[in-house]
């Protein structure tokens, strides 16, 4: 599946903003940037619907709006269930000849919170039932709106306020749930992953997944300065250093064939350039605890989980594992 | 009776009266998802669906939670819809019960009572929507599938009323009338679509200065469901409380409305009354034990005993005016509940009837039976045993049990 659309910096700059200044988000969160990236991706009418979440929050504070498209918020675990009827109810109205719109993309987005764990629920079920919506998750790989609690998408090693770093226990003592090929499974037609460093394979993907017909997800790698304990001027590079280390890998999956995107098939190419796990872990507080000689053994053991993972992902793609 | 339009016959239990009412009010979008003991309405119109007999997209969603939030989304759009669920289901809904009438989203949902576990229990009470009665949605109870059917077609012109713009509940007892057969009158297609019509929105003023239909339209791009701080919450909330007083005015005009085409009226859309004007002693009920009642009175009439009812067929808004109007002269009342308030000074029903006749001068006795939990049968002998009870209440002139159960072990 190869997109027509073919963009330019200046075309993206040249975009209005449709998500605009003015939000509360905090500085340097990256979810903000993918929010306004998202939507330079657009292609025509369309409607945002949004889990309750950080993104929710700062950019929709009575009276006020972020959003120069439609919006609706209804509840936490629902994003999808919203994209279900927002799609049903323009299908048959444009039956009905009350709207003039051929069609209406409907997107819905929501964070790890809204899509590991509560609402993973309706997710699945939209996707069962071939709604034609794009669902983007911004994984920022906790729930940062409540103050920094464990989600099944913060990784291994993490210290949140729910899974804080003790005398006895080492931050999170899972790995992340492997969420993207959870959607892989659901045989949609469009799955891919992307991170706000790389914007151009992101805007790509997003109107991918919108051109495509039936469900699309798009995992977005989100970091998060406050939750990460990170330098709120680093998130970028963060973005970049986690698709490095192969923590978080660039892929595409169209009905049902994976391939790697660009920034990650480097890395398939030159293994010398794949960065160690720990420069990634290094810059962010919320992993500090691993470096002191007590927790030190979990380094090696998230280095190899993502080595695991990472070759795993290769043969996906039909890729040699070096 | 009136002069109205001629009517076809149908034997059908509640559940298919409501989807026959459903098919024929030209809804967009229902989503749903099967319990017991609503399947039927949507095993129904998912056969109408198939069948090609409507214009309306059925989604089978995943859980309760997820269909009410689809109907909700749908009708933000700009559709008209329809979901049915109980007990557990609409327990389930809970959260998205206060998000649809939040957002003023005017969806009409058919409730077939049940009880809520646990014990586990598919038999009908009112336990599940009383549980819901602050969650913001009009509720109307029925007596009969006849009813039944009436209303479903009346609440989607009340719903969708730009001055009222909330949720609304059709509430009919689990097995005795979403199972129960009977003759129902059905008016013509093209006259409940008539009826009904094409929904309309309220035009809103956007910050740009435009007056734009309140719906999510790519064209008049609007956010909706948003944050709102202590320094706006409480004024949405006022907002909603007014549209339920509107609310009061709306179901009455749309019932009498009705009653032209169709020829059948129930009191004044919300009070329901038996031979109250001259009543001694009443009792109060909701829903399809009002029958049961009935032939008590008319047994007891006979005697010469100067018993009556009121059958509240609307339950939210409370309409306080007419219960002090048509209670206000009755000696002795006896609220009956089909569900418990735990911990509480007896059942829901009692709390509102009780309190709305406490401003009076002259206050009758009001006394509460909870009956019926999980679908116990409710004789017409326990019934009368309720009528002597106020009779005994009158000849001592004091209340010794305020709060009593009928036919329960003890």
């Amino acid at each position: 599946m190869q997109s027509e659309w073919k963009f330019t910096a200046k075309d993206i700059v040249e975009k209005p903003d449709l998500f605009m200044s003015g939000h509360r988000a905090c500085a340097g969160c990256a979810p903000a940037t993918v929010m306004r990236l998202i939507m330079k991706a657009l292609r025509g009418p369309t409607i945002v619907t949004h889990a309750t979440g950080c993104m929710e929050v700062v950019s929709t504070i009575y009276p006020y709006t972020s959003w120069a498209v439609p919006w609706l918020h209804t509840a936490f675990e629902n994003a999808a269930a919203n994209a279900s009827g927002i799609e049903t109810a323009v299908k048959m109205l444009r039956k009905k000849g009350r709207i003039k719109y051929e069609h209406v993309d409907v997107i819905a987005i929501a964070g790890d919170g809204g899509t590991y764990d509560i609402g993973i629920q309706a997710l699945s079920g939209a996707a069962e039932r071939g709604h034609d919506f794009l669902f983007v998750l911004y994984d920022n790989e906790a729930y940062m709106n409540t103050g920094i609690q464990r989600s099944g998408g913060t990784p291994l090693g993490a210290s949140t306020t729910t899974s804080p770093a003790g005398e006895v226990i080492p931050g999170k003592l899972e790995p992340k749930k492997p969420i993207a090929d959870i959607m892989v499974a659901h045989e949609i037609p469009y799955v891919a992953t992307a991170s706000p460093y790389y914007w151009r394979d992101l805007i790509a993907k997003v109107r991918k997944g919108l051109e495509v017909e039936g469900p699309a997800f798009l995992h977005v790698f989100a970091p998060c300065p406050r939750g990460w304990r990170s330098d709120p001027a680093k998130s970028i590079e963060l973005s970049r250093l986690a698709v490095e280390t192969c923590v978080f890998p660039l892929w595409e999956c169209i009905n049902g064939e994976y391939q790697l995107s660009a920034p990650s098939k480097v890395l398939a190419m030159a293994p010398q350039k794949k960065k160690p796990v720990k420069e990634y872990l290094a810059v962010q507080g919320r992993f500090r605890h691993l470096f002191a000689p007590k927790y030190e053994k979990l380094l090696d053991e998230i280095q190899r989980i993502t080595d695991q993972r990472w070759r795993k992902l290769l043969k996906k793609c039909g890729m040699a594992v070096v | 009776m009136m002069k109205s339009v001629e009517q076809k016959t149908l034997a059908l239990n509640g559940n298919e009266a409501v989807a026959y009412a459903v098919k024929q009010s030209d809804v967009d979008v229902v989503a749903a998802y099967p319990i017991t003991p609503q399947t039927i309405i949507v095993e129904r119109f998912s056969e109408y669906v198939a069948n090609g007999e409507v214009e309306t997209a059925f989604v089978c969603t995943e859980s309760e939670h997820s269909a009410l939030t689809a109907c909700l989304a749908a009708s933000l759009t700009g559709a008209r819809t329809f979901t049915a669920s109980a007990s557990a289901g609409l327990a389930l809904m809970h959260e998205m019960l206060f998000v649809t009438s939040g957002c003023r989203a005017p969806v009409v949902m058919a409730i077939a009572n049940r009880a809520l576990s646990a014990p586990i229990n598919i038999h009908g009470d009112q336990s599940d929507t009383m549980a819901q009665r602050d969650s913001g949605w009009i509720q109307i109870y029925a007596e009969n599938a006849q009813e039944v059917y009436d209303s479903i077609i009346q609440a989607f012109r009340i719903a969708e009323h730009p001055d009222v713009l909330l949720p609304a509940m059709v509430c009919l007892d689990g097995f005795q009338l979403s199972h129960s057969v009977e003759n129902v009158n059905v008016l013509p297609d093209e006259v409940v679509k008539k009826f009904v019509g094409v929904r309309q929105y309220p035009m809103v003023l956007t910050h740009e200065g435009k007056m734009v239909p309140l719906k999510l339209d790519p064209e008049n791009p609007m956010t909706m469901g948003p944050l709102a701080f202590p320094n706006y919450y409480f004024e949405f909330k006022r907002q909603q409380e007014e549209a339920m007083k509107v609310a009061l005015r709306v179901i009455r005009e749309v019932h009498d409305e009705y009653a032209k085409i169709s020829g059948r009226s129930y009191g004044d859309g919300l009070l329901d009354s038996y031979f109250l004007e001259d009543a001694e002693i009443a009792i109060v009920c909701l829903g399809s034990t009002a029958g049961t009642v009935k032939t008590v009175v008319d047994e007891l009439r006979a005697e010469g005993i100067k018993a009556g009812l009121l059958r509240m067929r609307t339950f939210r808004p409370l309409p306080v005016d007419g219960i002090k109007k048509v209670l206000g002269h009755v000696k002795a009342v006896a609220v009956m509940d089909k569900s418990m308030s735990f911990g509480g000074f007896g059942g829901a029903v009692f709390h509102e009837v009780r309190h709305a006749l406490y401003d009076l001068d002259k206050k009758p006795f009001v006394v509460n039976y909870i009956y019926g939990l999980g679908g116990r049968d409710t004789s017409p002998m326990q019934i009368r045993g309720i009528y002597n009870d106020l009779q005994e209440i009158l000849a001592k002139g004091r209340v010794e049990t305020p709060v009593k159960y009928v036919g329960l072990r003890e």
